[in-house]
Protein backbone atom coordinates (compact mmCIF):
# COMPACT_ATOMS: atom_id res chain seq x y z
CA UNK A 1 0.00 0.00 0.00
CA UNK A 2 2.58 2.59 -0.82
CA UNK A 3 0.08 5.47 -2.08
CA UNK A 4 -1.79 5.10 1.60
CA UNK A 5 1.65 5.30 3.55
CA UNK A 6 2.35 8.96 3.36
CA UNK A 7 -1.50 9.67 4.81
CA UNK A 8 -1.51 7.18 7.56
CA UNK A 9 2.02 8.27 8.87
CA UNK A 10 0.68 11.89 9.06
CA UNK A 11 -1.96 10.81 10.63
CA UNK A 12 -0.63 8.71 13.37
CA UNK A 13 0.85 12.13 14.56
CA UNK A 14 -1.62 14.39 13.93
CA UNK A 15 -4.80 15.50 15.85
CA UNK A 16 -7.68 12.83 15.26
CA UNK A 17 -10.47 14.69 12.63
CA UNK A 18 -13.03 13.18 14.82
CA UNK A 19 -14.30 14.78 17.94
CA UNK A 20 -14.52 13.10 21.12
CA UNK A 21 -17.99 13.39 21.91
CA UNK A 22 -18.76 12.76 25.47
CA UNK A 23 -15.64 14.62 26.60
CA UNK A 24 -15.85 17.69 24.48
CA UNK A 25 -18.77 19.70 22.67
CA UNK A 26 -19.76 18.81 19.04
CA UNK A 27 -19.43 21.86 17.22
CA UNK A 28 -22.09 24.73 16.94
CA UNK A 29 -24.82 24.05 14.13
CA UNK A 30 -24.87 26.57 11.39
CA UNK A 31 -27.05 29.05 12.38
CA UNK A 32 -29.79 27.84 9.34
CA UNK A 33 -29.90 24.46 10.79
CA UNK A 34 -33.34 22.90 11.19
CA UNK A 35 -33.54 22.11 15.14
CA UNK A 36 -36.35 22.39 17.72
CA UNK A 37 -39.70 24.12 17.51
CA UNK A 38 -40.83 26.78 19.73
CA UNK A 39 -44.23 27.52 19.79
CA UNK A 40 -45.49 30.84 21.00
CA UNK A 41 -48.30 30.80 22.90
CA UNK A 42 -49.16 34.17 22.84
CA UNK A 43 -49.56 34.91 19.50
CA UNK A 44 -51.25 31.68 18.58
CA UNK A 45 -54.73 32.19 17.08
CA UNK A 46 -56.15 28.57 17.03
CA UNK A 47 -56.43 28.12 13.36
CA UNK A 48 -54.88 25.26 12.91
CA UNK A 49 -52.84 25.95 10.19
CA UNK A 50 -49.83 23.83 11.74
CA UNK A 51 -51.63 20.78 12.14
CA UNK A 52 -53.06 20.75 8.61
CA UNK A 53 -49.61 20.72 6.93
CA UNK A 54 -47.52 18.86 9.25
CA UNK A 55 -46.71 15.35 7.46
CA UNK A 56 -45.84 13.47 10.52
CA UNK A 57 -49.14 14.46 12.30
CA UNK A 58 -46.92 15.72 15.18
CA UNK A 59 -49.13 18.64 16.14
CA UNK A 60 -52.34 18.92 16.85
CA UNK A 61 -54.62 21.74 18.25
CA UNK A 62 -57.70 21.63 20.96
CA UNK A 63 -59.26 24.53 20.06
CA UNK A 64 -61.95 23.51 22.67
CA UNK A 65 -59.36 23.20 25.04
CA UNK A 66 -57.26 26.40 23.73
CA UNK A 67 -54.10 23.51 23.51
CA UNK A 68 -51.29 22.72 21.45
CA UNK A 69 -50.34 19.51 21.21
CA UNK A 70 -46.85 18.80 20.15
CA UNK A 71 -45.29 15.54 19.62
CA UNK A 72 -41.22 15.90 18.97
CA UNK A 73 -40.78 12.31 18.42
CA UNK A 74 -42.83 12.05 15.58
CA UNK A 75 -41.55 15.89 14.43
CA UNK A 76 -39.53 15.66 11.41
CA UNK A 77 -38.26 19.09 11.34
CA UNK A 78 -39.09 20.02 7.96
CA UNK A 79 -39.87 23.52 8.94
CA UNK A 80 -43.39 23.38 6.86
CA UNK A 81 -45.66 24.81 10.04
CA UNK A 82 -42.81 27.39 10.45
CA UNK A 83 -43.69 28.99 7.05
CA UNK A 84 -47.06 28.08 6.94
CA UNK A 85 -48.22 30.20 10.31
CA UNK A 86 -49.81 33.31 9.93
CA UNK A 87 -49.10 35.19 13.05
CA UNK A 88 -45.48 34.08 13.73
CA UNK A 89 -46.19 31.93 16.65
CA UNK A 90 -43.89 28.57 15.78
CA UNK A 91 -40.07 29.73 15.64
CA UNK A 92 -37.13 27.02 15.00
CA UNK A 93 -33.90 27.16 16.79
CA UNK A 94 -30.77 25.48 15.14
CA UNK A 95 -29.80 23.15 17.91
CA UNK A 96 -31.24 19.38 17.41
CA UNK A 97 -32.62 17.88 19.87
CA UNK A 98 -31.53 15.79 22.31
CA UNK A 99 -32.19 11.87 22.85
CA UNK A 100 -34.57 11.05 25.94
CA UNK A 101 -35.46 8.33 27.95
CA UNK A 102 -38.75 8.46 27.35
CA UNK A 103 -41.13 9.76 24.68
CA UNK A 104 -43.00 12.83 25.36
CA UNK A 105 -45.70 15.21 24.42
CA UNK A 106 -45.45 18.55 24.43
CA UNK A 107 -48.64 20.77 25.32
CA UNK A 108 -48.49 24.83 24.99
CA UNK A 109 -52.03 26.24 26.66
CA UNK A 110 -52.23 29.01 24.72
CA UNK A 111 -52.74 32.31 26.45
CA UNK A 112 -55.72 34.85 25.54
CA UNK A 113 -56.43 33.16 22.15
CA UNK A 114 -58.21 35.68 19.32
CA UNK A 115 -59.89 32.86 17.44
CA UNK B 1 -19.52 -32.24 -6.93
CA UNK B 2 -22.14 -32.06 -4.22
CA UNK B 3 -23.63 -28.67 -4.22
CA UNK B 4 -24.21 -27.03 -0.97
CA UNK B 5 -26.86 -23.64 -0.55
CA UNK B 6 -25.00 -20.56 1.47
CA UNK B 7 -26.93 -17.98 2.80
CA UNK B 8 -25.75 -14.49 2.42
CA UNK B 9 -27.29 -12.24 4.30
CA UNK B 10 -30.20 -10.68 5.19
CA UNK B 11 -27.73 -9.79 8.15
CA UNK B 12 -24.23 -9.67 6.98
CA UNK B 13 -20.83 -7.46 8.17
CA UNK B 14 -20.64 -6.37 4.51
CA UNK B 15 -23.72 -5.41 3.82
CA UNK B 16 -25.75 -3.01 5.69
CA UNK B 17 -28.46 -3.72 3.48
CA UNK B 18 -31.28 -6.67 4.30
CA UNK B 19 -30.78 -8.93 1.46
CA UNK B 20 -30.70 -12.48 1.38
CA UNK B 21 -28.32 -14.56 -1.68
CA UNK B 22 -28.90 -18.14 -1.17
CA UNK B 23 -25.53 -19.02 -3.28
CA UNK B 24 -25.70 -22.83 -4.27
CA UNK B 25 -21.76 -23.24 -4.22
CA UNK B 26 -19.94 -26.15 -5.88
CA UNK B 27 -16.39 -26.14 -3.35
CA UNK B 28 -15.61 -22.50 -3.04
CA UNK B 29 -17.32 -21.29 -6.56
CA UNK B 30 -20.42 -20.30 -6.83
CA UNK B 31 -22.57 -22.01 -9.57
CA UNK B 32 -26.24 -20.41 -8.99
CA UNK B 33 -27.89 -17.36 -7.13
CA UNK B 34 -31.26 -17.05 -5.85
CA UNK B 35 -32.05 -13.15 -4.28
CA UNK B 36 -34.80 -12.86 -1.76
CA UNK B 37 -35.81 -9.35 -0.97
CA UNK B 38 -39.06 -8.44 1.35
CA UNK B 39 -37.49 -7.72 4.74
CA UNK B 40 -37.82 -4.16 4.42
CA UNK B 41 -41.08 -3.00 3.22
CA UNK B 42 -42.90 -0.18 4.73
CA UNK B 43 -45.92 0.84 2.51
CA UNK B 44 -44.78 4.00 1.24
CA UNK B 45 -46.38 3.91 -1.82
CA UNK B 46 -49.72 3.20 0.26
CA UNK B 47 -48.58 5.86 2.76
CA UNK B 48 -48.92 8.33 -0.56
CA UNK B 49 -52.32 7.66 -1.18
CA UNK B 50 -53.33 8.66 2.14
CA UNK B 51 -51.10 12.09 2.84
CA UNK B 52 -52.08 15.25 0.81
CA UNK B 53 -49.93 15.65 -2.56
CA UNK B 54 -47.79 18.64 -0.52
CA UNK B 55 -47.36 16.49 2.17
CA UNK B 56 -45.72 13.56 0.34
CA UNK B 57 -42.42 15.32 -0.51
CA UNK B 58 -41.26 14.84 3.09
CA UNK B 59 -42.50 11.30 2.91
CA UNK B 60 -40.99 10.18 -0.68
CA UNK B 61 -37.26 11.81 0.28
CA UNK B 62 -37.72 9.16 2.95
CA UNK B 63 -37.55 6.44 0.86
CA UNK B 64 -33.63 6.12 0.42
CA UNK B 65 -31.89 7.86 2.89
CA UNK B 66 -28.75 8.66 0.83
CA UNK B 67 -30.45 10.16 -1.92
CA UNK B 68 -33.30 11.83 -0.62
CA UNK B 69 -33.31 14.75 -2.69
CA UNK B 70 -33.61 13.60 -5.97
CA UNK B 71 -36.56 11.32 -5.13
CA UNK B 72 -38.25 14.63 -3.90
CA UNK B 73 -37.21 16.33 -7.22
CA UNK B 74 -38.40 13.22 -9.22
CA UNK B 75 -41.95 13.66 -7.20
CA UNK B 76 -42.29 17.35 -7.71
CA UNK B 77 -41.23 17.39 -11.27
CA UNK B 78 -44.07 14.69 -11.51
CA UNK B 79 -46.81 16.39 -10.21
CA UNK B 80 -45.33 19.86 -11.71
CA UNK B 81 -46.11 18.36 -15.19
CA UNK B 82 -49.38 16.61 -14.38
CA UNK B 83 -50.48 20.51 -12.86
CA UNK B 84 -48.81 22.22 -15.57
CA UNK B 85 -46.86 24.08 -13.48
CA UNK B 86 -43.76 26.26 -15.41
CA UNK B 87 -40.63 25.98 -12.39
CA UNK B 88 -38.13 29.20 -12.24
CA UNK B 89 -35.12 28.94 -13.71
CA UNK B 90 -33.15 30.02 -10.15
CA UNK B 91 -35.15 27.01 -8.52
CA UNK B 92 -34.40 24.79 -11.49
CA UNK B 93 -30.32 25.37 -10.76
CA UNK B 94 -31.00 25.11 -7.05
CA UNK B 95 -32.13 21.33 -7.81
CA UNK B 96 -28.85 20.89 -9.80
CA UNK B 97 -27.09 21.70 -7.09
CA UNK B 98 -28.41 20.15 -4.15
CA UNK B 99 -29.06 16.75 -6.45
CA UNK B 100 -25.45 16.86 -7.30
CA UNK B 101 -24.28 17.60 -3.81
CA UNK B 102 -26.04 14.45 -2.72
CA UNK B 103 -24.40 12.16 -5.66
CA UNK B 104 -21.11 13.35 -4.42
CA UNK B 105 -21.94 12.04 -0.93
CA UNK B 106 -23.67 8.66 -2.11
CA UNK B 107 -20.50 8.37 -4.21
CA UNK B 108 -18.00 8.79 -1.67
CA UNK B 109 -19.98 6.74 1.19
CA UNK B 110 -20.26 3.78 -1.31
CA UNK B 111 -16.57 3.97 -2.43
CA UNK B 112 -15.69 3.94 1.49
CA UNK B 113 -18.47 0.99 1.57
CA UNK B 114 -16.30 -0.84 -1.04
CA UNK B 115 -12.85 -0.21 0.30
CA UNK B 116 -14.09 -1.40 3.88
CA UNK B 117 -15.79 -4.62 2.28
CA UNK B 118 -12.54 -6.13 1.27
CA UNK B 119 -10.50 -5.00 4.54
CA UNK B 120 -9.51 -1.61 3.41
CA UNK B 121 -9.85 0.54 6.12
CA UNK B 122 -7.58 3.45 5.85
CA UNK B 123 -9.10 4.27 2.56
CA UNK B 124 -12.69 3.85 4.25
CA UNK B 125 -11.95 6.27 7.01
CA UNK B 126 -10.38 8.94 4.57
CA UNK B 127 -13.25 8.94 1.98
CA UNK B 128 -15.63 8.99 4.90
CA UNK B 129 -13.46 12.21 6.43
CA UNK B 130 -13.57 13.99 2.57
CA UNK B 131 -17.52 12.86 2.55
CA UNK B 132 -17.92 15.15 5.81
CA UNK B 133 -17.28 18.07 3.84
CA UNK B 134 -20.17 17.64 1.59
CA UNK B 135 -22.19 16.94 4.87
CA UNK B 136 -21.48 20.43 6.40
CA UNK B 137 -22.16 22.04 3.42
CA UNK B 138 -25.57 20.26 2.98
CA UNK B 139 -26.90 21.36 6.35
CA UNK B 140 -25.21 25.04 5.39
CA UNK B 141 -27.61 25.22 2.70
CA UNK B 142 -30.68 23.33 3.05
CA UNK B 143 -30.51 22.84 7.09
CA UNK B 144 -29.97 19.47 7.11
CA UNK B 145 -27.41 17.07 6.76
CA UNK B 146 -29.03 14.36 4.78
CA UNK B 147 -32.14 14.72 4.08
CA UNK B 148 -32.51 18.48 3.09
CA UNK B 149 -36.43 18.64 2.45
CA UNK B 150 -35.48 21.89 0.25
CA UNK B 151 -37.39 20.63 -3.14
CA UNK B 152 -40.98 21.13 -3.01
CA UNK B 153 -43.90 21.50 -5.67
CA UNK B 154 -43.20 24.79 -8.01
CA UNK B 155 -39.87 25.50 -6.70
CA UNK B 156 -37.46 24.96 -3.78
CA UNK B 157 -37.41 26.51 -0.43
CA UNK B 158 -34.42 27.74 0.21
CA UNK B 159 -31.93 30.01 -1.45
CA UNK B 160 -28.24 29.68 -1.98
CA UNK B 161 -26.90 33.62 -1.40
CA UNK B 162 -23.60 34.66 -2.80
CA UNK B 163 -21.89 34.09 0.42
CA UNK B 164 -23.16 30.57 0.89
CA UNK B 165 -22.13 29.59 -2.78
CA UNK B 166 -18.57 31.17 -2.05
CA UNK B 167 -17.74 28.90 0.94
CA UNK B 168 -19.36 26.06 -1.28
CA UNK B 169 -17.01 26.44 -4.15
CA UNK B 170 -13.48 27.20 -1.10
CA UNK B 171 -14.80 23.50 0.27
CA UNK B 172 -15.49 21.96 -3.02
CA UNK B 173 -11.92 22.66 -3.96
CA UNK B 174 -10.54 21.62 -0.52
CA UNK B 175 -12.49 18.09 -1.28
CA UNK B 176 -11.13 18.15 -4.65
CA UNK B 177 -7.50 18.86 -3.16
CA UNK B 178 -8.28 15.65 -0.71
CA UNK B 179 -9.48 13.46 -3.70
CA UNK B 180 -6.35 14.00 -5.77
CA UNK B 181 -3.71 13.81 -2.78
CA UNK B 182 -5.04 10.42 -1.81
CA UNK B 183 -8.13 8.58 -2.77
CA UNK B 184 -7.98 8.77 -6.95
CA UNK B 185 -4.18 7.81 -6.25
CA UNK B 186 -4.91 4.79 -4.21
CA UNK B 187 -7.89 3.60 -6.45
CA UNK B 188 -5.72 3.71 -9.54
CA UNK B 189 -3.04 2.25 -8.60
CA UNK B 190 -3.08 0.19 -5.39
CA UNK B 191 -2.51 -3.72 -6.26
CA UNK B 192 -4.73 -4.46 -3.58
CA UNK B 193 -8.02 -2.83 -5.24
CA UNK B 194 -7.31 -4.08 -8.55
CA UNK B 195 -6.83 -7.48 -7.27
CA UNK B 196 -10.07 -7.72 -5.57
CA UNK B 197 -12.19 -5.85 -8.41
CA UNK B 198 -10.61 -6.18 -11.74
CA UNK B 199 -12.43 -9.35 -13.98
CA UNK B 200 -14.49 -9.59 -11.00
CA UNK B 201 -18.48 -9.86 -11.73
CA UNK B 202 -17.92 -8.83 -15.70
CA UNK B 203 -21.22 -7.83 -17.26
CA UNK B 204 -20.82 -7.65 -21.00
CA UNK B 205 -22.23 -4.48 -22.89
CA UNK B 206 -25.00 -6.48 -24.40
CA UNK B 207 -26.00 -8.31 -21.62
CA UNK B 208 -26.10 -5.07 -19.25
CA UNK B 209 -28.96 -3.60 -21.92
CA UNK B 210 -30.88 -6.86 -22.53
CA UNK B 211 -31.48 -6.97 -18.59
CA UNK B 212 -32.55 -3.34 -17.84
CA UNK B 213 -29.77 -2.24 -15.98
CA UNK B 214 -29.42 1.29 -15.17
CA UNK B 215 -26.77 3.83 -14.03
CA UNK B 216 -23.06 3.47 -13.35
CA UNK B 217 -23.64 -0.22 -13.87
CA UNK B 218 -24.61 0.07 -17.24
CA UNK B 219 -22.32 2.60 -17.42
CA UNK B 220 -19.60 0.26 -16.51
CA UNK B 221 -20.50 -1.93 -19.49
CA UNK B 222 -20.65 1.15 -21.90
CA UNK B 223 -23.53 1.95 -22.85
CA UNK B 224 -23.97 5.66 -22.90
CA UNK B 225 -26.95 6.06 -21.15
CA UNK B 226 -27.89 9.03 -18.24
CA UNK B 227 -31.35 10.52 -17.32
CA UNK B 228 -29.47 13.50 -16.92
CA UNK B 229 -28.77 13.22 -20.87
CA UNK B 230 -32.90 14.58 -21.13
CA UNK B 231 -32.10 17.31 -19.43
CA UNK B 232 -34.32 17.86 -16.44
CA UNK B 233 -33.73 20.41 -14.14
CA UNK B 234 -31.10 22.62 -15.60
CA UNK B 235 -29.09 19.93 -17.22
CA UNK B 236 -30.03 21.42 -20.63
CA UNK B 237 -28.62 24.77 -19.98
CA UNK B 238 -25.51 23.20 -18.15
CA UNK B 239 -24.79 20.98 -20.60
CA UNK B 240 -24.01 17.52 -20.10
CA UNK B 241 -22.06 14.72 -20.99
CA UNK B 242 -21.47 10.93 -19.56
CA UNK B 243 -19.10 9.01 -17.73
CA UNK B 244 -18.65 5.62 -19.78
CA UNK B 245 -15.91 3.04 -18.87
CA UNK B 246 -16.14 -0.12 -21.00
CA UNK B 247 -14.63 -2.74 -19.02
CA UNK B 248 -18.05 -4.51 -17.36
CA UNK B 249 -16.07 -5.62 -14.31
CA UNK B 250 -16.51 -4.09 -10.67
CA UNK B 251 -12.78 -2.24 -11.10
CA UNK B 252 -14.65 0.05 -14.24
CA UNK B 253 -17.98 0.44 -12.04
CA UNK B 254 -15.94 2.25 -9.52
CA UNK B 255 -13.99 4.47 -11.93
CA UNK B 256 -17.50 5.51 -12.99
CA UNK B 257 -18.26 6.58 -9.70
CA UNK B 258 -14.61 7.99 -8.79
CA UNK B 259 -14.96 10.25 -12.14
CA UNK B 260 -19.23 10.87 -11.60
CA UNK B 261 -17.72 12.45 -8.47
CA UNK B 262 -15.02 14.66 -10.24
CA UNK B 263 -17.90 14.90 -13.20
CA UNK B 264 -20.73 16.28 -9.92
CA UNK B 265 -18.11 18.47 -8.18
CA UNK B 266 -17.84 20.44 -11.93
CA UNK B 267 -21.74 20.30 -12.54
CA UNK B 268 -22.25 22.30 -8.94
CA UNK B 269 -19.87 24.91 -10.06
CA UNK B 270 -21.10 25.22 -13.08
CA UNK B 271 -24.66 25.40 -12.01
CA UNK B 272 -23.32 28.25 -9.02
CA UNK B 273 -21.71 30.28 -11.56
CA UNK B 274 -24.55 30.01 -13.96
CA UNK B 275 -27.09 30.76 -11.50
CA UNK B 276 -29.40 33.08 -13.02
CA UNK B 277 -31.37 36.30 -10.21
CA UNK B 278 -35.36 35.70 -9.67
CA UNK B 279 -37.56 33.80 -7.93
CA UNK B 280 -37.52 30.19 -6.26
CA UNK B 281 -41.28 29.16 -5.81
CA UNK B 282 -44.06 29.45 -7.79
CA UNK B 283 -47.19 29.26 -6.09
CA UNK B 284 -49.35 26.14 -6.85
CA UNK B 285 -53.04 26.77 -6.84
CA UNK B 286 -55.63 23.82 -7.20
CA UNK B 287 -54.90 19.63 -7.05
CA UNK B 288 -53.40 17.58 -8.98
CA UNK B 289 -55.37 15.58 -11.63
CA UNK B 290 -54.23 13.39 -14.20
CA UNK B 291 -50.96 11.26 -15.40
CA UNK B 292 -47.65 12.27 -15.54
CA UNK B 293 -44.31 10.16 -15.57
CA UNK B 294 -40.85 11.88 -14.09
CA UNK B 295 -37.39 10.32 -14.56
CA UNK B 296 -34.13 11.40 -13.05
CA UNK B 297 -31.09 9.78 -12.36
CA UNK B 298 -30.15 8.94 -8.90
CA UNK B 299 -26.39 7.84 -7.95
CA UNK B 300 -27.17 5.02 -8.40
CA UNK B 301 -29.03 5.17 -11.74
CA UNK B 302 -32.69 5.86 -13.32
CA UNK B 303 -35.18 6.73 -10.92
CA UNK B 304 -39.15 6.60 -12.34
CA UNK B 305 -41.99 7.98 -10.19
CA UNK B 306 -45.27 7.47 -11.84
CA UNK B 307 -48.39 9.45 -10.28
CA UNK B 308 -52.42 9.71 -10.85
CA UNK B 309 -54.32 12.24 -9.76
CA UNK B 310 -57.91 12.65 -9.34
CA UNK B 311 -58.74 16.10 -8.92
CA UNK B 312 -58.58 16.29 -4.70
CA UNK B 313 -55.48 16.54 -2.70
CA UNK B 314 -55.10 12.77 -2.31
CA UNK B 315 -53.46 11.05 -5.35
CA UNK B 316 -54.80 8.06 -6.66
CA UNK B 317 -51.80 5.91 -7.31
CA UNK B 318 -47.85 6.70 -6.68
CA UNK B 319 -45.63 4.14 -8.28
CA UNK B 320 -42.08 4.47 -7.30
CA UNK B 321 -39.46 2.49 -9.84
CA UNK B 322 -36.06 2.29 -7.78
CA UNK B 323 -32.43 1.79 -10.08
CA UNK B 324 -31.68 -1.01 -7.89
CA UNK B 325 -34.70 -2.88 -8.82
CA UNK B 326 -33.62 -2.62 -12.32
CA UNK B 327 -30.15 -3.79 -11.00
CA UNK B 328 -30.43 -6.60 -9.30
CA UNK B 329 -31.10 -9.08 -12.54
CA UNK B 330 -27.29 -8.58 -13.50
CA UNK B 331 -26.25 -10.22 -9.93
CA UNK B 332 -28.08 -13.05 -11.57
CA UNK B 333 -25.60 -13.02 -14.34
CA UNK B 334 -22.09 -11.64 -12.56
CA UNK B 335 -22.10 -13.83 -9.13
CA UNK B 336 -22.54 -17.81 -11.23
CA UNK B 337 -18.42 -18.92 -11.84
CA UNK B 338 -17.15 -16.75 -8.87
CA UNK B 339 -15.13 -17.22 -5.81
CA UNK B 340 -17.56 -17.28 -2.48
CA UNK B 341 -14.79 -14.22 -1.03
CA UNK B 342 -15.83 -12.19 -4.02
CA UNK B 343 -19.40 -12.46 -3.41
CA UNK B 344 -19.76 -9.43 -1.28
CA UNK B 345 -17.45 -7.04 -3.72
CA UNK B 346 -19.69 -8.17 -6.53
CA UNK B 347 -22.53 -7.21 -4.92
CA UNK B 348 -21.55 -4.18 -3.69
CA UNK B 349 -20.63 -3.36 -7.11
CA UNK B 350 -24.02 -2.73 -8.55
CA UNK B 351 -24.50 0.14 -5.22
CA UNK B 352 -27.64 -1.58 -4.09
CA UNK B 353 -30.20 -0.07 -2.09
CA UNK B 354 -32.89 -2.39 -0.35
CA UNK B 355 -34.93 -0.35 1.76
CA UNK B 356 -35.50 2.21 -1.82
CA UNK B 357 -36.23 -0.89 -3.78
CA UNK B 358 -39.23 -2.19 -1.44
CA UNK B 359 -40.12 1.12 -0.37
Amino acid sequence: MPWMFPTVIKNLFSRPATRRYPFFDTREPFPDARGRLYFDTSKCDLCQDCARVCPSDAISVDTKGQEIHYDPFKCIYCATCVQTCLQKAISMDNHYMLPAYQKSEETYKVQAARA
Amino acid sequence: MARTVVPFGPQHPVLPEPVQLKLECEDERVVGVLPVIGYVHRGIEKAAELNGFRQNVFLCERVCGICSFMHALCYCQAIEKMMGVEVPPRARFLRVVWAELSRIHSHLLWLGLLADSFGFESLFMQIWRAREIIMDLSEMTSGHRIIQSTCIVGGVRRDIDSEMAKKVETDLYRLKEMMDATILQVILNDPTIKRRTVDKGVLSKEQAYSLGAVGPTLRGSGVALDIRMTGYAAFKEIGFEPVVETAGDSYARTLVRVRETYQSLKLVLTALSMMPKGEIEVRVDGWPKGEAISRTEQPRGELIYYAKGNGTNNLERLKIRTPTFANIPTLLVMLPGCELADVPVITLSIDPCFSCTER
